[in-house]
């Protein structure tokens, strides 16, 4: 119960180019009440952005066209945007999940996204929350 | 009644075959874990949107790696966009708990960083009968499925 009522306090945005992953991130994020929109790159990011929309998590993939998720975190944190922006990404090199973390993230997940990984960021935000309830 | 425990009790047990067999992992587990009465195709969607990525990506795999010139040199196939291809069907079938398959692609990925031809044609063959035998699995899977919802009425 404290899981899921910290959770609909929470708002969310899902950067990911792959249908069938922003179908699981979107639903886990649901499933825990976190509203949730979705965007399908970087630049879509930005943009929403600047529209003034703001969310308190970001889901950032990695490789995306137009606008990866590097240069979406490096734009997002020059504009000021101090939301919790988790990288979540099947690469696996160090220097590479280095280099993501370098362009302002505040953490980082390997692909998939699973609902323990959920409950770790989630506690990152408030570490009132903790994963016992359900 | 007693045909509808039957039915469950089959399904029990081939969900368990498909994960002592190596087809499915926990990831599987967890979608399941996320379907309620508010989504209750939600599984049956997220692994409909995994064989439609597949698909796409084995035609771009067959297509980089194109098996009608088996003289094919090293030097005429583009190993960057076969590992592209390759990082992308690995990511999705890791996303749904396809085990086997992610375990080829591992494979495959491997030979494209050595540039190894003969490997990468190999690992095409294996990922192809991987991806077929989940495919099978999950569907007659899902097949169960319905029939116990339609004998339960």
């Amino acid at each position: 119960m404290a899981r899921r009522n910290f959770g609909t306090q929470v708002t969310a945005l899902v950067v990911d180019d792959n249908a069938l992953n922003q179908k699981i991130h979107q639903r886990l994020l649901e499933s825990v009440g976190v509203r949730n929109e979705v965007v399908t790159n970087g630049k879509e990011a930005v943009d929403i952005h600047c529209h003034g929309k703001r969310f308190d998590l970001i889901l950032m993939d990695m490789d995306m066209p137009i606008m990866n998720g590097i240069q979406a975190t490096k734009e997002l944190r020059s504009m000021g945007i101090g939301s919790m922006i988790v990288g979540v990404s099947s690469r696996c090199p160090e220097t590479e999940i280095r280099k993501f973390m370098e362009s302002g993230l505040n953490d980082y997940h390997e692909k998939p996204l699973n609902t323990a990984k959920l409950n770790s960021i989630l506690h990152k935000m408030n570490p009132n929350f903790t994963s016992n309830n359900k | 009644m007693d045909g509808l425990v039957q039915l469950q009790k089959q399904l029990v047990d081939y969900t368990a075959s498909l994960f002592r067999e190596g087809f499915l992992d926990d990831q599987f587990n967890q979608l399941q874990q996320l379907q309620d009465e508010s989504n209750p195709e939600f599984v049956v969607e997220v692994v409909t949107l995994f064989f439609e990525d597949a698909e796409r990506l084995l035609n771009e795999l067959s297509k980089t790696l194109d098996s009608s010139f088996p003289n094919r040199g090293q030097a005429s196939i583009d190993f960057k966009k076969l590992d592209a291809h390759v990082h992308q069907l690995k990511g999705s079938s890791s996303s749904i708990g396809a085990q086997r398959v992610h375990s080829v692609c591992i494979s495959f990925r491997n030979s494209c960083e050595e540039q190894n031809v003969e490997g990468c044609l190999k690992n095409l063959q294996q990922v192809r009968h991987e991806y077929s035998l989940v495919k099978t699995k999950l569907e007659t899977l899902f097949r169960m499925e319905k029939q116990i919802l339609e004998a339960a009425g």
